[in-house]
């Protein structure tokens, strides 16, 4: 097999598109500086020059605001120019292949693209097309991968838990189509994270996912059990009716998060959620709003996590 | 035209020949092999020093691409890929641009096929018209105009009442059904269900999808045989261990099917797929280890019939896209031979059975629907036509998608090595392909 397409020949980080095959130290290269990064966001002036004269295309082949907006937002305060182009509604829905479509935006000098497409590996294609000096960062391919929501996510875990291996993490909902929760998996085993557990009905997680180095259980209560992270997963509406759910209130009767049903993780659990949120569907809005919650600072420290990775991948060449 | 072949073995896995000898050919037909009569005086004598001469191959999966899809590739193209591979006979599978549905159109591809003297062309006729799997076609019409059988091509029919209808006219007259088996419905996926598929983020196809079809087909089958019917299957390219242990069942019983495997279930695995490389996007998709095993297994002990290419040529642009948005397929008949032996090889077999799997084999899947070159096709038959595929068993070469000869560049295969290359193809006593030897060539005054 070919040398993973996100590192370069010294095995510096080019590319961000997968939490999977970066070694701990990358993984904690980042987390630490994006530790550096969450300060700038409390000065008063929330900018340094690092990406200045650079520029950060945003290329989303499907719809996104909140991802995009901080994708933005950390560009911007990384004193890049950003262009957002909202392709789902224009050049490809005018039959310009995704090729040529990267093909025009390279010749306009992009730095880096941020994607997201709604087919798994899209982004590995479009980085085995542009231009040497141009670097991908992946915001999310089909079920495949969310790299940047991951590693957010284990910025938190490590704020709140700072070890990971003394750790029982749950991931709970539609694990079958959810790229957060690969990303996650791959993160927490990277970092040491002895005990991943994923948690749903049989229909979104299949027996087979165990093959990915997790515990797979089919209750609530088996699978958050003293649990020291319980990371919920958004439902898709697609999902709610049809043959993978009969309704979302058939789902929150057996795996929404309440109150009540948190007691069965550890006292000190952190509950952690990608957004956008369906409150009382996968969550309950007591423990959205409860003192459990870390998920706001999580969409904090996800526009740090995003300046590192951009920092990190620019700074290398291929 | 007289040509005599010499020096060269011959190998024919019909009769067991292996043997240096001549070969001496004559108005088209074979009519000497070994003590060639010493007033024989070819215009034309190929030299097969150090080269085995076989019958032509056959090749039961090869998509042309016309009519309709001349983008990916065209006639002419495919052709000369095929002869390039050593394959003189081919059979197309009906899902062209219109489909094969209408006499008229099997008519055309005959006249624009036979007028290029190249491969021997045995088209599959739809199922359904359309393959939309809801009406039968004109099937004796269809056959008449040459039709060697009836297939759905990649399309499955959904309905088991149309099924069972089509297997029933069929079997009416005699007419073979071609039919992939894979369920509608859990066949939508991009990749093998497995480990890969799962953390890559991939659309699974479950081995279900094949094994249900299968027991579908099966039940239906036996139902419709048995009562004076011959109602012939033939399982197109099965992917899965456990499809193919239901196969050796349903032969075991009696019943009167046949399957094949292509090229790409015979030597790939879903984790050649890498990071996304589409050139592995096929239907059927790449399983896992104990499948590709199980496979070569049986396509060494003889439930599966024949090796194919599965050839199918897809334009640059509809591969080179996300891995599920990729058109499926792969061009591959140049490198039938070289794959079959590949196989022999590392399986410890010996060559004479890498070229069974492409001549006797896919010939008696055949059997009756080849007419009057049933007993041509895939032997070397003394008083039969000169199909013949002559090679040099140590060649090795590097595939090099500029080095193919068709217009589909795309194959996982790139830069493989292929232990044999075709020296010379004759189709009916003609010519249809020398290799670059030229040496090895003389025409004689």
């Amino acid at each position: 097999m070919a040398r993973n397409p996100q590192l370069n020949k010294n095995g510096e980080l080019i590319h961000l598109l997968s939490t999977e095959g970066l070694s701990r130290d990358i993984l904690t290269q980042i987390l630490d500086t994006a530790a550096n990064f969450v300060s700038v966001s409390n000065r008063e002036v929330k900018k340094v020059p690092l990406l200045r004269g650079k520029s950060v295309f945003n290329l989303f082949f499907e719809n996104s605001t909140r991802t995009r907006t901080t994708f933005d937002i950390a560009a911007t305060r990384l004193s890049a120019d950003v262009y957002t182009l909202d392709i789902a509604r224009s050049s490809t829905a005018k039959g310009e292949s995704l090729l040529d479509t990267i093909a025009n935006l390279s010749a306009m000098a992009a730095d880096i693209f941020v994607v997201r497409h709604s087919e798994s590996g899209a982004p590995y294609l479009i980085s085995q097309h542009v231009a040497p000096h141009v670097h991908v960062v992946n915001a999310g391919d089909g079920r495949h991968a969310h790299p940047t929501q991951g590693l957010l996510d284990m910025y938190t875990i490590r704020h709140y838990k700072k070890d990971f291996t003394q750790l029982s993490v749950a991931i709970v909902g539609d694990v079958l189509h959810s790229r957060v929760a690969r990303s996650d998996i791959h993160a927490l085993s990277t970092l040491g994270c002895p005990d991943v557990r994923v948690v749903g009905p049989r229909t979104l997680v299949p027996g087979d996912l165990s093959q990915m180095g997790v515990r797979v259980c089919h209750t609530l209560e088996e699978g958050i059990k003293d649990c020291d992270v319980v990371i919920t997963l958004r439902l898709q509406n697609e999902r709610m009716s049809g043959a993978l759910l009969p309704s979302s209130q058939e789902y929150f009767k057996s795996f929404g998060l309440t109150t009540e049903r948190l007691r069965w993780a550890k006292p000190d659990a952190i509950v952690m959620h990608p957004g956008p949120i369906n409150r009382g569907v996968e969550i309950d809005s007591a423990v959205v709003d409860g003192p459990q919650s870390v998920i706001l600072p999580q969409v904090t420290f996800g526009i740090a996590v995003r300046m590192a990775v951009m920092g990190i991948v620019a700074s290398h060449d291929a | 035209m007289k040509i005599l072949i010499q020096n060269g073995r011959v190998m024919d896995p019909a009769t067991g020949r292996d043997e240096m000898a001549d070969v001496a050919i004559a108005a088209g037909r074979i009519i000497a092999i070994g003590n060639v009569a010493a007033d024989f005086h070819p215009n034309r004598t190929i030299d097969a020093t150090g080269c085995v001469v076989a019958p032509g191959l056959v090749d039961l999966a090869v998509r042309l691409r016309e009519p309709g899809q001349e983008h990916a590739g065209m006639l002419e193209s495919e052709m000369a890929a095929a002869v390039t591979g050593g394959v003189t006979s081919l059979v197309c599978p009906p899902d062209t641009e219109p489909v094969l549905d209408e006499p008229g159109l099997v008519d055309m591809l005959k006249f624009r096929a036979e007028k290029l003297h190249q491969s021997r062309v045995f088209p599959l006729g739809a199922l359904t018209r359309g393959l939309q799997g809801e009406v039968l076609t004109e099937m004796a019409e269809l056959t008449e105009s040459g039709c060697i059988g009836f297939g759905q091509a990649e399309v499955p029919i959904v309905n088991h009442q149309v099924l069972q209808r089509a297997l029933q006219y069929a079997a009416t007259f005699g007419f073979t059904v071609w039919l992939r088996p894979q369920d509608f419905w859990l066949g939508k996926g991009v990749a093998a269900s497995g480990p890969l598929a799962t953390r890559m983020g991939l659309a699974g196809v479950p081995v279900m999808a094949e094994t249900i079809a299968l027991h579908t087909l099966f039940e239906l089958l036996r139902a419709v045989h048995g009562k004076g019917s011959e109602a012939r299957v033939h399982l197109c390219r099965i992917s899965s261990a456990a499809g193919l242990a239901l196969v050796r069942q349903a032969k075991a019983e009696g019943l009167p099917v046949s399957c094949d495997v292509s090229v790409h279930n015979l030597h790939l695995t879903d984790v050649d797929i890498g990071y996304y490389d589409s050139r592995l996007r096929l239907q059927p998709p790449v399983r896992q280890q104990r499948d590709r095993d199980a496979l070569r297994a049986g396509l060494a002990d003889g439930t599966i019939d024949a090796l194919v290419s599965d050839h199918n040529p897809v334009d640059s642009d509809a591969k080179t896209l996300p891995f599920a948005e990729a058109e499926p397929g792969a061009t591959a008949v140049e490198l039938l031979l070289g794959l079959a032996c590949k196989w022999a090889q590392q399986d410890g077999l010996g060559l004479i059975q890498a070229l069974a799997v492409l001549t006797t084999g896919p010939q008696a899947v055949l059997g009756s629907s080849l007419g009057t070159l049933a007993h041509s096709v895939g032997r070397l038959a003394v008083g039969g036509q000169a199909d013949l595929c002559v090679f040099d068993p140590n060649a090795n070469w590097r595939v090099e998608p500029a080095g193919l000869r068709s217009q589909g560049k795309h194959t996982p295969f790139e830069g493989h090595e292929m232990p044999v290359r075709v020296r010379a193809t004759l189709v009916g006593g003609q010519v249809a392909h020398e290799a670059a030897r030229a040496a090895a060539v003389h025409a004689l005054a």
